[in-house]
């Protein structure tokens, strides 16, 4: 059974449909590319699979615990709740605060204590928090990115600011991870970098990855399954070698042949 | 680890705010401190509790809320009913909760539908609560109408202010430092992230505009209690807009930075009482300055820590800062490079 499991998505904005009739599965433990020329609605899609747009129709189906859970009805923080996270195309670290925080944030769900016990500062309290500032520094050793801890996001070099979005994304207990554009910006050193970084974590963690890309030599190199969408429609889907030699993908990058 | 609340954090902050209890209590009973001066001092008392609080709604969850003054107010009137056929410590404590419970229900009902608007229409819907409140109070028979309650007993006195001061200022930072501060405080740096990060953004902002409200009513009741009268006006948007100074003041985000902005433009008001009406142009200009120089706010971010209070370069900086304000530095620096610039 698939982990993930889209049945005839569809998003219209007034008449513009950015995500027309869309259907694509993930298998678990799957890393998969999603690619399309500009305003194709890769985002939208994400942002739609994410909860930030309720679909115009269709399904987002997730099998969790081998239960089907629907998740088109929920908002955003529940869809993170079912383990689902996502990182942005712009990044959207909490700027002001330490890495140490950041990751912290994700991990909120850890708290054993309601506000009583944390505006009297119950045995609880101390316990819970404790346990959390272990669970965070353990897991940026995981990420690489303990030696950071105490640094304000902002002041992070870009590599990093983008490593840390993906290391906060799992931090929420995710098992499937959207990332936006995780290359954007990058120099090859730095693309390098991430994409041993995301191989890396998907082995480690036993997670399951959805990328958008624009990133040609990212995409090839580690999606095992590619979904190229255009003007919001499903063109081809397929291993790399075959999604390159599509002549429907070429066209939409490159325009039809006189 | 620290574990229980008996770690050494704690203890010096509660063996600080002891010592400085008794300091007080001392030039009080010395007559350092005259009754003149005690008015001051609770003034500055019910703004740093004011300020701290409305500091968890705007500073620390970045909820922008023009509306403290009314539940202010709620807390004011609830005290001052009660007080009326009760005039002892226990009526205003009856009256303090009852005023807790109004202000949370009021609180909720108002957070739920307007938190979802953002910056100036937050502002404008928060305003319009405040006024609301107010109108409410002066067209109930209950509350005495346009003219008020007067003759409140006076019931206040250095313990009670300082057991409230300090118990407010306490849960405020407990609130800021816990999973919930945190939450908070995600929602203000990026709510988008803070919502796919699985936070339930409108609950924690509901949970801050709650509290704020809580710990701005019990002020009310000190308010009322401390000045023996209470008017619809004085709720208005001009007691909102001066809690709103405050935080600016201190600095958005730094709860002790409140407080410190409390304590300061309550001495400035008392320093230059004598001037009368230059008073508030003086009020306004040092505002100004600050706005100039520091506009982030006194603290910054930041918060006063142990370890800022016990170091000395803390002074020297403050100290140094205080010095290139009154000289105006940031204006001779700005001459001087335009001046460059021409000769150039």
């Amino acid at each position: 059974m698939s982990l993930l499991k889209v049945e005839h998505l569809t998003k219209n904005f007034g008449g513009l449909s950015a995500v027309s009739n869309v259907s694509i599965s993930v298998e678990e433990g799957e890393l998969v590319g999603l690619i399309g020329p500009n305003g194709a609605g890769k985002t939208t899609l994400f942002n739609v699979l994410t909860g930030v747009y309720t679909p115009t129709e269709g399904k987002v189906l997730l099998t969790k615990d081998g239960k089907t859970v629907e998740l088109n009805k929920m908002p955003p923080y529940k869809i993170t709740h079912q383990g689902v996270a996502r990182t942005f195309q712009n990044i959207r670290l909490f700027k002001e605060l330490s890495v140490l925080d950041n990751v912290k944030i994700a991990m909120n769900n850890e708290a054993r204590y309601g506000i009583l016990g944390a505006l009297f500062r119950s045995v609880n309290f101390y316990k819970s928090e404790a346990a959390i500032d272990v669970k965070a520094r353990q897991f940026l050793a995981k990420v690489h990115l303990d030696e950071l801890a105490d640094v304000k996001a902002k002041n992070l070099p870009y590599g990093k600011q983008r490593q840390l979005e993906i290391a906060r994304a799992m931090a929420t207990g995710a098992k499937l991870l959207f990332l936006d554009e995780p290359a954007a910006g990058m120099n090859p050193q730095e693309t390098h970098a991430l994409t041993d970084f995301i191989a890396k974590i998907r082995n480690e963690m036993n997670l399951t990855i959805v990328l958008i890309e624009h990133d040609m030599s990212l995409v090839m190199s580690i999606c095992e399954r590619i979904f190229v969408l255009d003007y919001g429609k499903l063109i081809a889907q397929g291993s790399a070698q075959e999604v390159k030699n599509n002549p429907r993908v070429i066209e939409a990058y490159l325009g039809e042949e006189e | 680890m620290k574990n229980t609340f008996l770690n050494k954090k704690n203890l010096t902050w509660l063996i600080l705010g002891v010592a400085f209890f008794f300091l007080i209590q001392l030039l009080i009973q010395v007559g350092v401190i005259t009754p003149y001066y005690r008015v001051t001092m609770y003034w500055i008392c019910l703004f740093a509790i004011l300020g701290v609080s409305l500091n968890v709604i705007i500073g620390v969850t970045g909820q922008f809320s023009l509306g403290h003054a009314g539940f202010m107010s709620i807390g004011a009137y609830s005290a001052a009913v009660v007080l009326r056929s009760m005039p002892n410590l226990t009526g205003l404590f009856i009256g303090m909760a009852i005023g807790a419970l109004i202000s949370l229900f009021v609180s909720m009902v108002v957070a739920i539908p307007t938190l979802r608007l953002k910056g100036d229409y937050l502002a404008i819907a928060t305003l319009g609560v405040g006024e609301i409140i107010r109108i409410v109070i002066l067209n109930m028979k209950i509350t005495n109408g346009a003219s008020g309650i007067s003759n409140i007993p006076y019931l206040i006195s250095w313990p009670l202010m300082f057991f409230f001061v300090f118990v407010s200022i306490m849960f405020s930072a407990n609130f800021k430092n816990s999973a919930i501060g945190r939450a908070c405080i995600s929602i203000k740096e990026d709510e988008i992230a803070s919502e796919a990060m699985g936070i339930n953004t409108t609950k924690y902002k509901v949970m801050a505009f709650m509290f704020g409200a809580l710990i701005a009513s019990l002020a009310g009741a000190l308010y009322a209690t401390t000045y023996y009268v209470i008017k619809p006006e004085t709720f208005g948007i001009n007691n909102s807009i001066n809690i709103l100074v405050i935080v600016v003041f201190g600095g958005m985000g730094s709860l002790t930075g409140s407080a410190v902005a409390a304590i300061v433009l309550g001495i400035i008001n008392n320093v230059f009482q004598p001037l009368a009406e230059w008073r508030m142009i003086i009020y306004a200009l040092a505002l100004i300055v600050i706005m100039i120089f520091r506009p982030q706010g006194l603290l910054g971010t930041s918060e006063a820590s142990l370890k800022t209070i016990f170091s000395l370069d803390t002074y020297k900086n403050a100290l140094k800062g205080l010095i290139d304000l009154v000289t105006l530095k940031k204006f001779r620096v700005a001459a001087a490079s335009t001046g460059k610039g021409k000769q150039r």
